[in-house]
């Protein structure tokens, strides 16, 4: 009998069927993953097992934990099995955990809440897991507050207050997708240890391919709340049946060809960008304090050149990028565009703003809801000295969406009505309207699916070639700027530790930092490899 | 927690030199000069004259600022001119009505709001919570000296249990002041419970939508337990917020109940200073009700940092 | 439309079609003295009834309904005018002198509750329904400085925001073109809200004596006039609380409907 059973499970919410016929099972001492795009219902299949559906959940099939539907359990008799024999990590540490409570606290809750412990016992018990999960009692006491932790150490104390009672089985719904790579790296080897040490059923929740084929024993492929595919990593990998898994994980591992660029002159030049920020102050009276977030940035992008930058969140990325822009100033040091600076005195310069352009993250957050794409793609004319007529700002706007793949007629639509991938294209489409020389593409496919990632990428190697864009493409995710980028900075505390040609410095990486960080990070399995 | 203390304890005082000066400056705004308008347009240049010198009107303005402030530190806010009796004298006595009666309208508003915002949340959506989000409502929308009214009406005329009005007096016993004080702390309390239990309605519905309620329960903790450990100190923080804000309408609310009940109070107090003219007890009142007003705000400012810890750390 | 909005509505409609009518009619002469039909309950000729001058409560109801959305409409103009831009400019500037400057002032004005400004201004001015429009209107702007600062903010923070500044707009019009669209929902409810408070301290003032003056009927003066009459005319006190309940949960149930509607999730301050 395996640990968990999944049977014919089917879910729907409020009508909506979300979950069709889902069958899986996860051995004791086995790591299974479930891996999807959104939307593919995995979380849902991970809340399922817990018990704890949204309101107006339906479920047919059968969920058994050594042989004991669950779904058929009471809600008093659940409370019992939760935390005790199935424990679950979650993916934002930075809000899993209470505020107001100390770690200790809520580690020993789960303890305390499942027998009769008595509470300094229990917060012995707390101390012992927080130290098996790397919070040592010396540097991390019960005492702490969440607040007082990085995201990495709270996805510790999450798992702590999860495997507290060595449960059967545990969940990971996307434990690391909100922490930066050697974190991830860390948290990944904290999970399979645990499995192996407590002989527990691990049963994963990811989108990450790469994790997936890294530490799975056995793989669920899982599309618009059905299972596509399963079987043990390695026979499933060298051998997908289903396009879809075929496309998945060509998609994840998607490579582009960029145009060759002749050598040209600097376009953009950044030297000995010194960048500070107050602190506050330590005590009433006392003097405000300084934080160095750029230490003598140096370097620059020549015309047609497309330029990487990597560094895990803190490194100064942001603060760069905010500074290229001439959103802000900075203390020492200067940028200039085409020998202009991109800040002059107090203001910004706008003869060198309107030759730059920016693309963000979040395809949902980088539209004013209220306007139509029209005015938001137009926006950047606002830079221009003369205004275009009416009839040239319908042609620009024409063109725009027509290069990012978009119809003409989708101006007149509202941002609400577009899928995340084609809101990116009109961010995309909003950058190039004004032909800027320069954009920069600020973490701009991170949000994205990994099929729609691609396309996206696909969509800036046509536009290099049509336009012969010069872009600056910052990402905390190696395996995309190894594709689509020249060459690469490596950002480290503010500073740039490594730079170079992008393949070179990821074959053969020199500073241990980007050592560290090009081993920490999961890479998809040579799949022709496997099938030999 | 030291330095957040030391940090609010500094905008306290801030707060409470931005206030006198406003009241002072109002208060030397009004036409004429203070003497003339209290003594009103028929009075005789000599008396005018007489009183300008007893209210230090010849010194400059800031000068007499600083003696006010120097006066109310000391406890001196002055001589009323129409009872010639210290104005701190008269606001003592009076004081002891107005502030138990916020007090006590404070403790029912909250007795009453907390238990029905908890089981209005833990019942969302149900005929429980429709029940008490409608009695909500219409306690919101009660204009509380019309409930006064009414109480008095319903439980003083008609079934005798109260009297209409006016105050027994500290010397017949804590039991007798607390029977004068019960209907018009009712009335003051009702409306705000009403929005108090909203407030919490509202910030534990919040907060059970936090991913640490999740993460309570798949430790195995049921909703209830949940609500209790995880939810409820977190929703207290917005709820002392509104808890501070309501002891401010609570006093103000009590100069108009202490009409209805007919209660020695600041209230009646002050109306009749103002019909009297005597801009000296208006102004002793106005500070000391914008003075307890911020000082509740400070202690407010304290809870907060002992229910978050993040504050704590954070100034 | 939800039905917390149509309920809304109807009831705060009742109050402004009475104020609307009173203008060009009444069942009688609002002022008219009539001491032989004094204090009479509730009949065919007078519907509402008389007070102890024989004055048709109607009519004064209908006048009164006047004077307490007049007050309330002009204290939230007030309120909005002046909080508005206040709360946009501490966004756009947030953490700065300015913003701290502006958030300090606002708890300060807390710390006067709309009848204590009322007191201080009518010892020195007199009482008026134009010093009670005042004392409620300066107590309004705060609230509105808060509310627009506390949804302006996370805003600001949004990328689209970030996005019109590489476009090179500047904060005001970036305030102005963006901010406040996508704050203007929150307003709306806000203000429903004020309004409805604007009523009740309208009331509590000229119940008290410092809003508005005889002759001007208003429904607070009613009460204060029906309080030692109420043992044995318990209509007048009745009446005028029950259009002053009416209105208020009118409009509340407007602001609730209303923000359902525009949007599930806005946060807005009743207090």
């Amino acid at each position: 009998m395996s640990l968990l059973e999944i049977k014919n499970l089917s879910l729907s919410i409020m009508g909506t069927p979300i979950l069709k016929n889902v069958s899986l099972t996860v051995n004791t001492g086995e790591i299974v993953a479930v891996t999807g795009e959104s939307g593919s219902g995995k979380s849902l299949t991970a809340l399922a097992t817990m018990g704890l559906l949204p309101k107006g959940s339906t479920t047919t099939g059968a969920i058994q934990l050594n042989g004991q539907d669950l779904l058929t359990t009471s809600e008093t008799d659940l409370c019992k099995i939760r935390g005790n024999d199935i424990g679950m990590v979650f993916q934002e540490p930075m809000t899993a955990l209470n505020p107001v409570q100390t770690i200790g606290a809520q580690v020993a809750e789960t303890i305390r809440i499942h027998g009769t412990m008595r509470k300094s016992d229990a917060m012995m018990r707390a101390a012992e897991v927080l130290t098996r999960v790397g919070l040592p009692q010396d540097k991390f006491p019960l005492s702490r507050y969440p607040h007082e932790l990085s995201g990495g150490q709270r996805q510790r104390v999450v798992i702590a207050m999860a495997i507290a009672l060595r449960p059967k089985l545990l969940i990971a719904d996307e434990p690391t997708t909100a922490l930066d790579v050697t974190t991830q790296a860390q948290i990944l080897d904290l999970l399979a240890d645990l499995a192996r040490d407590y002989d527990m059923g691990l049963l994963m929740i990811t989108h990450d391919l790469a994790v997936v084929s890294d530490m799975a024993d056995k793989i669920v492929v899982m599309r618009l709340g059905e299972v596509v595919e399963q079987g043990e990593t390695k026979s499933l990998l060298s051998n997908m049946r289903h396009e879809y898994t075929k496309m998945l994980f060509a998609a994840s591992g998607h490579q582009v060809k960029l145009p060759e660029i002749p050598p040209s002159d600097a376009l953009l030049s950044v030297r000995n960008v010194v960048r500070d920020y107050k602190t506050p102050r330590k005590t009433v009276f006392g003097s405000t304090g300084t934080f160095r977030a750029l230490k003598c940035v140096s370097f620059e992008i020549r015309r047609g050149e497309r330029l990487g930058l990597v560094g895990e969140s803190g490194c100064g990325k942001s603060t760069l990028t905010r500074a290229i822009l001439g959103l802000e100033g900075v203390q020492d040091g200067q940028i200039t565009l085409d020998g202009d600076p991109v800040f002059m005195g107090k203001k910004p310069n706008l003869a060198v703003r309107r030759k730059m352009q920016v693309v963000f993250q979040d395809p949902y957050g980088s539209f004013n809801p209220r306007h139509k794409v029209t005015r938001l793609i137009t926006e950047p004319f606002h830079l221009l000295e003369t205004q275009p007529t009416p009839d040239e700002r319908t042609l620009l706007i024409a063109e725009a969406l027509t290069a990012v793949g978009m119809h003409p007629s989708d101006a007149d639509k509202y941002i609400h009505e577009f899928s995340g991938g084609q809101r990116q294209r009109i961010a995309i489409a909003r950058a190039l309207i004004i032909k800027p020389d320069l954009i920069v593409f600020d973490e701009a496919v991170s949000a994205l699916d990994v099929s729609v990632r691609a396309q996206i990428l696909d969509l800036l190697v046509d536009l290099s070639a049509q336009y012969n864009l010069t872009y600056l493409f910052i990402s905390h995710d190696l395996s995309v700027v190894r594709t689509i980028t020249d060459r690469v900075l490596v950002m480290q505390h503010g500073q740039i530790v490594e730079q170079g040609v992008t393949e070179q410095v990821f074959t053969a990486p020199n500073h241990p930092y980007t050592q560290e960080l090009i081993a920490a990070a999961p890479v998809l399995p040579d799949l022709e490899h496997l099938k030999a | 927690m030291i330095r957040y203390t030391l940090k609010r304890l500094t905008s306290l005082f801030i707060s409470l030199a931005v206030a006198s000066m406003l009241i002072f400056f109002v208060i030397e705004v009004a036409p004429g000069d203070p003497a003339s308008f209290m003594l009103g347009i028929n009075a005789q240049p000599d008396t005018v004259a007489a009183l300008r010198a007893e209210l230090g009107l010849d010194v400059p303005k800031f000068q007499r600022y600083l003696v006010w402030v120097q006066g109310m530190l000391t406890g001196d806010f002055g001589m009323s001119y129409t009872y010639r009796t210290p104005v701190s004298q008269m606001i003592a006595d009076r004081m002891w009505v107005s502030l138990p009666l916020a007090l006590y309208a404070l403790t029912l508003s909250t007795i009453i709001a907390f238990p029905a915002g908890m089981y209005a949340a833990a019942r969302r959506g149900r005929a429980g919570d429709i029940g008490v989000m409608g009695a909500t409502q219409l306690g919101v929308a009660i204009p509380n000296f019309w409930f006064a009214m009414m109480l008095v009406l319903i439980f003083a005329i008609k079934l005798r249990w109260f009297s209409a009005g006016g105050f027994a007096g500290w010397d017949k016993g804590l039991d007798a002041v607390m029977w004068s004080l019960t209907l018009p702390a009712i009335s003051l309390a009702l409306p705000q419970a009403a929005i108090l239990a909203r407030v919490m309605r509202s910030a534990l519905l919040d907060v059970m939508n936090e991913d640490y309620m999740r993460t309570a329960r798949a430790k195995g903790l049921t909703t209830t337990q949940t609500l209790w450990k995880h939810g409820l100190r977190n929703a207290l923080i917005p709820v002392l917020t509104i808890i501070g804000l309501q002891f401010s309408f609570l006093l103000a609310g009590g100069i108009i109940i202490e009409q209805v009940f007919y209660l020695p109070g600041l209230g009646r107090l002050v109306f009749q200073a103002i019909s009297a003219r005597d801009l000296i007890v208006v102004e002793s009142v106005v500070m000391l009700l914008v003075f307890a007003v911020i000082v509740v705000n400070f202690a407010v400012d304290l809870a907060y940092a002992a229910v978050d810890p993040r504050l704590r750390a954070r100034t | 439309m939800n039905r917390n909005l149509i309920i809304g509505l109807i009831l705060s409609g009742i109050a402004i079609f009475a104020a609307l009518v009173s203008f060009i009619w009444t069942p009688f002469d609002h002022v008219l003295l009539n001491i032989p039909e004094k204090l009479q309950t509730p009949n065919g000729t007078h519907w509402f009834g008389t007070d102890h001058f024989g004055r048709d409560i109607f009519s004064m109801i209908m006048v009164g309904a006047r004077t307490s959305i007049a007050v309330a409409f002009v204290a939230v103009g007030i309120g909005m005018g002046l909080g508005i831009p206040l709360g946009l400019w501490a966004a756009a500037r947030k953490g700065s002198f300015i913003d701290e400057l502006i958030m300090r002032a606002n708890d300060l004005i807390f710390a006067f509750p709309s009848l204590v400004i009322a007191i201080l201004i009518t010892a020195i001015f007199g009482a008026g329904a134009v010093n009670a429009i005042i004392a409620i209107g300066i107590f309004n702007i705060p609230v509105f400085a808060r509310v627009v600062r506390g949804a302006a903010m996370p805003i600001w923070e949004r990328e689209f925001i970030l996005a019109a500044r590489v476009a090179g707009k500047n904060a005001t019009r970036i305030s102005i073109e963006h901010i406040l669209p996508n704050v203007m929902n929150l307003l709306i409810v806000q203000a429903t809200i004020q309004f409805s408070l604007g009523i009740l301290a309208e009331a509590a003032l000229s119940y008290v004596g410092l809003g508005a003056q005889p002759p001007t009927p208003s429904w607070g003066r009613m009460l204060a006039d029906a309080q030692t009459l109420v043992s044995i005319a318990p209509h007048l006190a009745l009446i005028p609380g029950f259009a002053i309940i009416i209105t208020v949960m009118g409009l509340n149930l407007m602001g609730d409907g209303l923000r359902d509607y525009l949007n599930p999730r806005l946060r807005v301050a009743r207090t």
